[in-house]
């Protein structure tokens, strides 16, 4: 994986660290500019097709700011600001002032975005750099981020498997080295399976932790944005920034932001910690090339000192149909809006058609099947004679979800499982089989459901050298010690390969 | 269609009600920081288009509502005002429809879980009579855009899309056009007393649609069609009476209502059907994943009861009981919160300068001065009390000396036209017209003699018992000191002197 640059200081991108960057920025070993101009060129090569946008201007013109900072302030810049001058992606649904949006539809491809997500204001009032706008499946809808119009992204060493979805494009571009780290957004897995696939660090927040003003919503009751990184302390140090209370979002919780950076520090008790095992989530479905690395963990975990209990999540088998309810039907809401009337390019003009239905028609023609598929589903689900037996109904078992993990922490502290029950596929393998490819969400989604923090870690690879992703799932607002106890199979992961 | 003649047809029982929609005078919009509010001296069609607007209410992709907390105090006091139960919980839904200007595909409103529920409404009905008409619920949402339609292509402005409204539905209670009409003006009135919206109907910020139904007395409730978005007293009644008269003679010919939604022709007087119940949109409501519930708690009730302001009915009960108004001239004083403010004003100036024993007689000719004299110099000019150059002060004044007979109250009318005018005080006008009364009997008693002496004829038949020519003496005396002299003295001072001559 090795690359030479023009630069006079080659970068080396894959695996160092945010705070390994900035040591190296100390020693100026390289400059910010040098770092983000190395990252772009990755990023405009677009190998794996996980750029939609690369904002180069915006990138420079930030990597020069922050070498100003540097400058000025020393090594004391990155004590106060963990993440100045380091080059992000960004999933193309979350808005960055006068660039490009697309949400991965054409239906979008000339919307520009008037103003910033709270979490870009955050990241850019931190010195951050956006290197650009990443795939992913339209408007979020989809496992494989073969529902994307630009293109289907493959995982970097891999050009026949799918990355994952929907944020594949920023889990190839953490994985590439074409930026550091980036924002992905999960709704029913789209930041872990992604990150499962790419074998990176992927973090689901808590429901309200992070706000989701200037998120473009797919399903608002479960998006939550979150971090994806190679590292456990670099997706923690992300985290850091992108949460505390948020005024514009109603749903934002009034809690100060994390601090998972420092977390990923703390050594690991192993002795005082107790894993819930659910049972669902090891039944046969399970390939056992994604089994075994996630047995050898746990029995690792095991002989550190924790305490590993077999749970029951009863209710977790509706899961995939529950998420599947509600999210198509608050997606068919939230995407009403793209008529083309405000937002939506025009097939044809109002002048042009007969009435307004045909104008809504073909202009909403230029969705994809996917997204159409999902909008009918959620119409159906909410239309009158069926709300009660298909909406109403999922929103209480969804409740039955919720009370399954109330009850299963009251005894252990974190659940550990699969984060999907096979490796990453080929593409085209599951395109023509759309219940195989929902299920693939069946041990994801409960976390969205039941509003949970829950993530995602690289855990060793099959006999391919594909990666195999260790789900943690936690108690609301455990990120912290979430990303402890990760830190800390991170460390014995790797100590084992 | 032919409007059907009232006389043709034997009208059978009306069943109405009412849904009123009210533009929430907040300053801000319901769920963005945009204006929402318009400054008293500027009209909607001066702003600009589009010029009232963020990312959040024209529906930019992202964006998120916030809502507004005066809006939901706002529906509290329209609760409380028409006693209804203010709900502890209550949720917002998406109202999912598609039109140009709604820009986010769906309107943010309430459904199953409204701010208020089982209110009522105590009504005058124009015999006199009260009555109580039920609210049903209030529930407040967003408004949407205004399409503007030329032909060949359309336009959109944005400015209204987001400002709060209250929706107030009535039970069917209402059993006439007039009923309405005595609901609709009630119900303006409260939500001007409240101070919660300004009333303009021009410029459709209280807009209502209305259900009506007729049936045998005593029959099941009939199939109801809805006449939608109708923005004048006058038309509303217009509009039901029509309606009710079809229905009527629908069900006389032996045919059946057709449960529909109709709208009002206003040039026409009649209502033309828009879409049946088949066409009626699904609008397929759930609670709204952005928003969390709305939650109010006693204490707020309780602060915000404080806070009420006296209500047109108890205003009306309050002139009634202590000024000895009738009720048709307190119900007149209460049409609007300025008016009635207005009187409240002149009264405390009066309660200063009036002997108790007086203050009665001086409310009545007060009431009758604003009734009248003011109310048709609003109507004319089309000024309001605020732009007028008039004050408590001035009438207060007027009232006083007409009380004293120190004028007369032609001149009181020729001293309230240069007030109005000008702005000075009475007793400035006074003196700069010399319009004091003259009360004098040496100036009074040759002016007379002399009218006396100059109508010898009309002495005569005076004389020989035509009692009411004294009205034609009076009137030569008048007109002989331009309208100045006291009657009540020249009354008295000529039949003296055509019985002593």
């Amino acid at each position: 994986m090795c690359r030479f640059t023009v630069f006079p200081v080659r970068v080396k991108a894959e695996y160092m660290k945010i705070r390994q960057t900035h040591e190296a920025i100390a020693k100026k070993t390289f400059s910010f500019l040098e770092l983000t101009q190395d990252r772009l060129k990755l990023a405009k090569e677009n190998k794996h097709q996980e750029y939609i946008t690369v904002c180069a201007d915006l990138a420079l013109s930030a990597a020069t700011k922050a070498d100003a900072v540097f400058q000025k302030e020393g090594v004391q810049a990155f004590v106060r600001n963990p993440i100045l001058g380091i080059p992000l992606a960004i999933k193309d649904l979350i808005l960055i002032r006068n660039i490009r949006n697309t949400c991965g539809s054409k239906l979008l491809d000339n919307y520009v975005a008037p103003y910033s997500a709270s979490v870009i204001q955050q990241l850019e009032g931190a010195g951050a750099v956006f290197i650009g706008k990443t795939n992913l499946d339209e408007f979020g809808m989809g496992s494989s981020n073969e529902n994307s119009p630009y293109g289907s992204v493959s995982i970097p060493g891999f050009p026949e498997r799918v990355a994952g979805g929907s944020s594949g494009g920023s889990a190839a571009a953490v994985k590439s080295g074409s930026c550091d780290a980036a924002l992905g957004t999960d709704t029913g897995g789209s930041i872990r399976l992604p990150s499962s696939f790419c074998g990176i660090v992927g973090i689901k927040p808590t429901y309200g932790r992070v706000s989701r003003y200037g998120q473009v919503a797919y399903a608002s009751s479960l998006d939550q944005i979150g971090p994806m990184a190679r590292t456990v302390e670099d997706a923690g140090l992300l985290l850091d920034l992108i949460t505390g209370h948020d005024f514009k979002d109603s749903t934002s919780i009034p809690m100060p932001p994390t601090r998972c950076a420092a977390a990923s520090a703390l050594m690991t008790e192993w002795s005082k910690i107790r894993l819930g095992v659910p049972e669902e989530y090891f039944k046969s479905g399970l390939h056992p090339d994604v089994e075994k690395p996630i047995r050898q963990a746990l029995t690792w975990a095991e002989k550190q000192g924790a305490k590993l209990v077999p749970v029951q999540l009863p209710h977790s088998e509706y899961g995939v149909a529950v998420y599947y309810l509600i999210a198509v039907s608050e997606a068919s809401s939230n995407l009403a809006r793209f008529d083309s009337v405000r937002y939506g390019q025009r097939k044809v003009l109002a002048e042009d058609v007969r009435d307004l239905s045909t104008f809504y028609e073909i202009n909403r023609s230029q969705l994809g099947e996917e997204v159409k598929k999902r909008i009918l589903l959620g119409t159906f689900a909410l239309s009158a004679g069926y709300s009660e037996a298909y909406f109403k109904r999922a929103c209480q078992v969804r409740r039955k979800i919720k009370e399954d993990f109330d009850r299963v922490f009251n005894t252990v502290d974190f659940i550990v499982g699969p984060v999907s029950s096979t490796v990453a596929f080929k593409k085209g393998e599951k395109t023509q089989d759309p219940l195989q490819m929902y299920l693939n969400d069946i041990f994801t989604v409960p976390a969205n459901l039941a509003g949970l923090p829950a993530m995602s870690l690289p855990c060793g690879q099959d006999s391919n050298g594909l990666s195999v992703g260790l789900q943690l799932i936690g108690p609301a607002f455990s990120e912290e010690f979430m990303v402890s106890l990760a830190a800390g199979f991170e460390k014995g992961i790797e100590g084992v390969r | 269609m032919k409007a059907p003649k009232s006389q043709q047809v034997r009208r059978l029982e009306a069943v109405i009600g009412l849904e009123v929609h009210v533009q929430l005078s907040t300053a801000s919009k319901i769920f963005c920081s945009c204006p929402a509010r318009l400054p008293a001296t500027v009209s909607v069609s001066e702003i600009e288009a589009n010029s009232h607007v963020c990312p959040i209410c024209t529906g930019h992709p992202g964006t998120l509502p916030v809502l507004n907390r005066k809006v939901v105090e706002f529906a509290i006091q329209a609760g409380l005002a028409t006693q209804c139960a203010i709900n502890p919980k209550s949720l917002l839904a998406r109202k999912n429809y598609f039109y140009p200007d709604l820009p986010k595909g769906y309107q943010i409103s309430q459904y199953d879980e409204p701010m208020c529920r089982n209110g009522v409404l105590g009504i005058q009905l124009p015999n006199g009579e009260e009555k109580r008409v039920r609210i049903h619920r209030i529930h407040i949402e967003e408004d949407a855009g205004k399409s503007i339609h030329y032909s060949g292509f359309s336009v959109l402005n944005l400015n209204r899309a987001g400002v709060p409204l209250v929706e107030i539905v009535s039970e069917p209670d209402m059993a006439s056009p007039a009923e309405a009409g005595a609901y609709l003006r009630e119900l303006h009135s409260v939500v001007t007393f409240l101070g919660i919206s300004d009333g303009n109907m021009e410029e459709g910020n209280f807009r209502c649609d209305a259900n009506v139904s007729v049936r045998e007395p005593g029959a099941e409730l009939g199939t109801r069609v809805e006449i939608k978005n109708v923005n004048s007293f006058k038309f509303i009644e217009k509009a039901i009476e029509f309606e009710v008269l079809r229905q009527s003679e629908v069900l006389r010919s032996g045919g059946t209502v057709i449960q529909e939604t109709r709208s009002f022709d206003s040039f026409r007087g009649t209502t033309v059907p828009m879409r049946s119940k088949e066409e009626a949109e699904d609008y397929r409501y759930f609670p709204d994943p952005d928003l969390i519930p709305i939650y109010v708690d006693g204490d707020w009730i309780e602060e915000l009861k404080k806070r009420l302001p006296e209500l047109p009915q108890q205003r009306r009960g309050r002139y009634v009981a202590t000024y000895g108004l009738s009720a048709y001239d307190a119900g007149l004083l209460t049409s609007s919160r300025e008016i009635a403010e207005f009187y409240d004003q002149v009264m405390e100036v009066l309660k200063k300068s009036t002997v108790d024993a007086e203050l009665t007689q001086s409310a009545k000719t007060a009431a009758n001065w604003v009734c009248g004299e003011v109310l048709r110099m609003l109507n004319e000019t089309g000024q309001t009390l605020q732009t007028s150059k008039l004050t408590p002060h001035h009438l207060a004044e007027l009232v006083r000396l007409l009380q004293l007979q120190q004028i007369s109250s032609t001149g009181a009318k020729q001293i309230f036209g240069k007030v109005w005018e000008t702005g000075k005080s009475v007793s400035e006008v006074i003196q700069g017209e010399g319009l004091v009364q003259i009360s004098d009997p040496a100036v009074l008693k040759p002016i007379i003699d002399k009218i006396i002496a100059a109508f010898p004829g009309q002495v005569a038949e005076y004389r020989s018992g035509k009692d009411k020519l004294i009205g034609f003496f009076v009137g030569q005396v008048m007109k002989e000191t331009q309208g100045k002299a006291n009657p009540t003295l020249v009354n008295e001072w000529v039949r003296q002197a055509l019985s002593s001559g």
